[in-house]
């Protein structure tokens, strides 16, 4: 590969930053307006993203037009100190172009559609500036020209999406779900900054062009060691789990469907979670210089979209086993991507795709909710065909396109990634190939089983008495609206207003012709970033793999019809197999995050405080106890002594000095 | 026998110091002379003045490298710029400190030996507050600038004295809350002396091993004396567990919650930006002078001190409910997170130097908005009072928003170009098992900072939610600085990283 430069920006191109700078804005004169801006604010939010669109097309039709296909905006010096050097500077080429167009513009659509969905809510200015803040952060993810910008834009988004996950603050599992979101993401972190002191130590830069140039040139003349690289790769990786809810990262991710359905629909679904394959494939030069780091790509996307499709069976909330299936969406991007080549375009085209039916199912399921008084569980929903046309059609649009059915866009981004899986050479394209596949089954199985349950078959919210069945128990947020005075749930089914349903339609067509729109233009369009396409020879071919992939597609739904056709029961019944309650617990994540993370980190805590407090103070009462014979000190036990911080700094003050003389004479 | 001959001073160079130094004088004489009236205002004035010509002789000297009073006093660049550090920081800090508008008379109380209630405290209510702390500010400012520039360690005793002292009688001077602040001034002078003693007895074991207490003439001696090694790495522990102290780093840190808990607010500011420049500011010069050369020896247990407050410090700050005692464990954390460009040696000195800055205009701002959350008892600091003033006051709640933000290490703020600055340096220094617990500690030290954020914008109001006072133009300037410098240093921090990069470093001949 010849070594990477980028052009400068001309034209139009150099007022790129006005990207970011419109929703931040935006987002800003929403906060410090404050409620002298709740008339209007949301409509401030919704034109800020429709102008970014605007941009980000005309910059797209620059760009085409440009013969290097790229273009960098250097702002200003940010950082210079010693060898270091970080600018802030924006990169505008074919890969941050998909990006922008696909933040602004479903975001466009989900802004608009959380115009309707949040119009009760009293909060809905504030929703809106983080809304705004969120793309501002994302635009800036995808658009700087260096690692530090990029950790700028990861940074920025988490925040966005702890404050919006926590959004509903007065749902206690809204903010443990913040909570959660916020502490996996930072172990993520910790890596992608590592990498980042590593690559400045390694190359003495964070900038894009020179650190892949610097691998390129090592690979040549071998001068960085291959344990740097790989180290460099894994690195990169933890912090793409983390933001992209991959194993063993995942947990998070679900958690934070407790935030309104467009924060799901966008920041959880469409685009930020889709940042850690954005970043893999940004570093593809550094991916492809180590196969080990590949692997582990490959294996983390192939487990994880395993790990989605089986828990994504035993969910019963509608948003949840939506959540379920994103993490295995993600999945199937992290394995394409981890295989390196022309796959890498693979993962990006199945990541736009997926930004479309996924934003649209998940809007679906909110217009569902929204119909039903916010009922999530699917065991109680069920006939709703006739009640919400629009929404079931572009719903019905969605499925067929998220579980590969010809002649849908899952078709035509899904069946690469498998075939390129199968051809990955040795015999672990078996492996990876068969999961793939293997996941297309069951994607299919569950996503029909959510289909069929939630708009066929017999109603079973008709038959519920009672307002006492939530699905998770914990929606005292709606709860006031969901009781009528005489405590019973009456629930009338109804399509939503407009404004929700155009967003819809319009998602719903993108998931019918987005797929092969893109299967071979968008390939095209990246090849200046990520090389050329993959060559068409392997052990099987493409003919092969599309009827192997469709057959397992339709025998999965074909089986989820004929067990949910007649509904199901109104609540689930004890598992009887270890692999369902396994299921059901998804797979356990939680509670091994808890003893490996929480737990420790719990007990470090503890012990370091009551050192910090009662430590010292304890010994020496007890001491005092055990000479003078008197227990009655014992019971004075208290912070704040100065004879006890006395005595800590005494004993600090026998370590030091032993450790140094230790150190002096050993 | 020779006479003994005054050393040549060189007057142009200790300038600043003698006109920070006189006008103090000047001000305990104030307090003497000028009529109760007229005193505030006075005395006012006259600190004010001081910071700023003392700042302005700073910059006037910039381009001084000089060693007079014998070797007493070194004048470098790196030192210059402490002092102007400590200058800066101490002008901004002075703004909280008078501040009368949000407590009748200030934050600080004339005569504290009455108990509260009593017919002295009731007849005092309506006067104006001691102006004896200007003088006290003057003074440990001074202290603080001396400290920085010392070339022996006898001087840096003096100093280390000479701010320490003031700082102990400010800390007992609360209005409000008087037996807290008092049980906490007489703590720290209790520990502070303490600590004292070991530095001093340090400086007397170096004295042993070479010959001298000249920083230069130390490091010299670690290459041609005779005496035992154990008197150099004994007194060296001696040495830096005083300096520690006043650092506030793990295991010597834990006067530091209840002392910052108890100060008046505007004090622990002052002692969170100031004192902890000045404690790095001779941490960083006797490290880089005296021992650089001896860095085999005491680099592993400065780096495992390191370790210890950034994890200590990190850890604590999550389960604190008191905002105060959460800022003096965020302080301790910060103070590992400088001793990590201690261990790095020449090449950190200038990121340390703008981590110093960033740092202690973000904790100023934070400690002065402290002081306008406050209800009929005076400030309300346990967290749980905080919980929902969003709804009330969104101005205030944004700006500790960018605050706790930029103690975050949030990009785009002071905390993440500064942590970036120094881990960079020290990565660059081979220090990367301290950049790894630093980034880890960094990671945990954001979460009790956000949770703060939670509280002020998501939770519900509670009951008894104390006002946000409307601030004076004094606490409002000082607030409006410490944000301005947090978004400032975050966004274009470059221009601050050439200064701190060109300012030099130590002289060490």
């Amino acid at each position: 590969m010849d070594s990477i430069t980028y052009a400068d920006a001309t034209g139009a191109l150099s007022s790129m930053w006005l990207l970011v700078a419109i929703p931040a804005v935006s987002a800003a004169v929403l906060l410090l307006l404050g409620k002298r801006a709740d008339k209007w604010g949301h409509w401030l939010g919704v034109a800020a993203v429709l102008a970014a669109f605007g941009l980000a097309v005309t910059y797209f039709f620059q760009l085409k037009g440009l013969d290097n296909r790229s273009a960098a905006l250097n702002l200003f010096e940010f950082i210079h100190i010693g060898g270091l050097e970080v600018n802030v500077g924006l990169l505008f080429d074919p890969l941050t172009a998909v990006f922008v167009l696909l933040i602004t513009g479903v975001g466009f659509l989900i802004h608009v559609y959380a115009v309707g969905y949040m119009s009760h809510d009293p909060g809905r200015r504030r929703f809106f500036a983080y809304f705004n803040l969120f793309v501002a952060a994302m635009l800036l993810l995808v658009l700087g020209d260096n690692y530090v910008m990029l950790y700028a834009g990861w940074e920025g988004v988490g925040l966005a999406s702890y404050l919006l996950i926590s959004f509903w603050y007065e749902r206690p599992a809204a903010a443990t779900a913040g909570k959660k979101a916020f502490l996996i993401n930072r172990v993520g972190d910790v890596g992608f900054a590592l990498a980042i002191f590593l690559m400045f130590a390694t190359f003495g830069t964070t900038d894009y062009a020179k650190v892949f140039n610097g691998v390129l040139e090592s690979e040549a003349g071998q001068t960085v060691s291959a344990g740097v690289l790989l180290a460099l790769g894994l690195l990169l990786l933890l912090g793409a789990c983390g933001k992209s809810g991959q194993f063993p990262l995942q947990t998070w991710l679900p958690d934070a469907m407790e935030g309104p359905t467009p924060v799901s629909a966008l920041i959880h679904a469409a685009t930020m979670v889709t940042a850690g394959v954005y970043m893999i494939a940004r570093s593809a030069t550094i991916f492809n210089a180590n196969e080990t780091a590949q692997t582990v790509v490959v294996s983390i996307g192939a487990l994880t979209l395993l790990i989605g499709c089986i828990i994504g069976c035993a969910k019963d909330g509608i948003k949840r086993v939506l959540a379920y299936s994103t993490v295995s969406q993600i999945g199937y991007m992290f394995l394409a991507v981890g295989l390196g080549g022309g796959a890498y375009a693979l993962g990006i085209i199945h990541l736009l795709a997926h930004g479309f039916f996924k934003a649209g199912l998940f809007l679906g399921a909110g217009s569902v909710m929204h119909g039903m008084k916010d009922q999530e569980d699917i065991r109680r929903y069920g006939g709703l065909w006739k009640h919400m046309k629009i929404t079931w059609a572009t719903f019905g649009l969605g499925w067929l396109a998220i579980i590969g059915m010809f002649p849908f866009s899952g078709f035509f981004t899904k069946d690469p990634i498998i075939l390129s899986a199968f051809n990955r050479e040795g015999w672990t394209g078996w492996l990876y190939g068969g999961a793939a596949l293997l996941g297309a089954g069951l994607t299919a199985f569950y996503m029909t089983r959510l289909f069929v349950l939630t708009f066929h078959g017999k109603p079973r919210w008709e038959m519920e008495k009672h307002g006492d069945h939530h699905a998770d128990g914990d929606e005292a947020h709606h709860a006031g609206i969901k009781q009528t005075a005489d405590g019973r749930d009456i629930q009338h089914p109804h399509e939503s207003p407009l404004i929700m349903t155009i967003p819809l339609i319009v998602l719903a067509l993108g998931s019918v012709f987005a797929g092969y729109l893109m299967s071979t233009s968008v390939v095209d369009w990246l090849t200046p970033v990520l090389g050329d396409a993959p060559e068409e020879h392997g052990r099987l071919s493409h003919g092969t793999v599309t009827v192997l992939t469709l057959g397992v597609v339709v025998i999965g739904a074909a089986i989820a019809f004929l067990l949910f056709r007649n509904g199901t029961e109104l609540v689930e019944r004890p598992a009887r197999t270890h692999i369902v309650r396994a299921a059901r617990n998804n797979l356990y994540a939680d509670r091994f995050n808890e003893l490996v993370f929480e737990l420790p980190g719990r007990l470090l805590t503890r012990a370091l405080v009551w050192v910090d407090n009662r430590g010292v103070d304890g010994i020496v009462n007890g001491l005092a106890a055990a000479f003078g014979g008197g227990s009655g000190r014992l019971r004075r036990l208290q912070t704040g002594y100065v004879r006890t911080y006395a005595l800590s700094i005494l004993s600090g003050a026998v370590l030091v000095v032993a450790a140094l003389l230790a150190v002096r004479l050993g | 026998m020779n006479d003994i001959q005054l050393p040549p001073i060189d007057y142009a160079a200790l300038l600043p110091m003698l006109i920070v130094f006189g006008l103090a004088c000047v001000g305990i004489l104030a307090e003497a002379f000028v009529p109760r009236k007229h005193r505030f205002a006075v005395q006012a004035t006259l600190t004010l003045a001081a910071l700023i010509a003392g700042l302005v002789t700073v910059i006037i000297n910039r381009d001084l490298e000089v060693t007079t009073i014998g070797g007493a006093v070194t004048i470098d660049g790196a030192g210059l710029f402490l002092q102007g550090i400590i200058l800066v920081l101490g002008i901004v800090a002075f703004g909280l400190i008078a501040e009368r508008r949000l407590e009748r008379g200030g934050a600080f109380v004339a005569n504290a030996a009455h108990a509260a209630d009593s017919d002295g405290d009731k007849k005092q209510l309506n006067e104006a507050g001691a102006t004896e702390i200007f003088p006290l500010t003057l003074f440990a400012i001074a202290g603080m600038m001396l400290f920085c520039v010392s070339g022996d360690l006898l001087t840096m005793f003096v100093a280390l004295e000479v701010f320490s002292l003031p700082l102990y009688l400010m800390c007992g001077l609360a209005r409000r809350r008087r037996l807290l602040s008092q049980e906490s001034a007489l703590k720290y002078f209790l520990l502070g002396a303490f600590a004292s003693a070991f530095f001093l007895y340090g400086v007397a074991l170096i004295y042993g091993y070479a010959g001298s207490v000249q920083l230069v003439a130390i490091k010299q001696s670690v290459l041609d004396s005779d005496k035992s090694g154990v008197l150099l790495a004994a007194g060296l522990a001696l040495l830096a567990i005083g300096l520690l102290f006043k650092a506030a780093a793990v295991p010597f840190h834990v006067w530091t919650p209840d002392v910052y808990q108890g100060a008046p607010t505007p004090i622990t500011a002052l002692m969170a930006a100031c004192v902890k420049a000045a404690a790095f500011g001779g941490l960083l010069r006797v490290f880089n002078v005296a021992f650089e050369t001896t860095s085999w020896d005491w680099r592993p247990v400065i780096t495992a001190v390191a370790m210890a407050t950034m994890i200590v410090g990190s850890i604590l700050a999550v389960t604190q409910t008191d905002i105060k005692r959460l800022l003096a464990y965020s302080s301790i954390a910060n103070a590992g997170y400088l001793l990590v460009g201690v261990v790095s040696l020449g090449g950190a000195v200038g990121s340390s130097m703008f981590y110093l800055v960033a740092y202690g205009f973000s904790v100023l701002a934070a400690f002065g908005m402290v002081t306008l959350v406050r209800d009929a008892d005076g400030e309300a600091t346990h967290l749980s009072r905080w919980a929902g003033l969003g709804k009330g006051s969104p101005l205030f709640s944004a700006m500790f928003t960018i605050i706790m933000l930029g103690f975050a290490g949030i990009p785009l703020t002071s905390g993440f170009s500064s942590k970036f600055a120094l881990f960079s340096s020290a990565w660059d220094a081979n220090q990367s098992a301290l950049v790894i617990v630093g980034v880890l500690s960094s990671v945990v030290l954001a979460f009790p900072y956000l949770k703060v954020v939670v509280l002020l914008w998501l939770n519900p109001p509670g009951d008894e939610t104390p006002t946000v006072s409307v601030p004076g133009y004094l606490t409002r300037a000082v607030v409006g600085v410490g944000v301005l410098a947090t978004i400032v240093l975050g966004v274009a921090p470059s221009w601050l990283l050439d200064m701190v990069n060109s300012a030099g470093t130590f002289l060490a001949k």
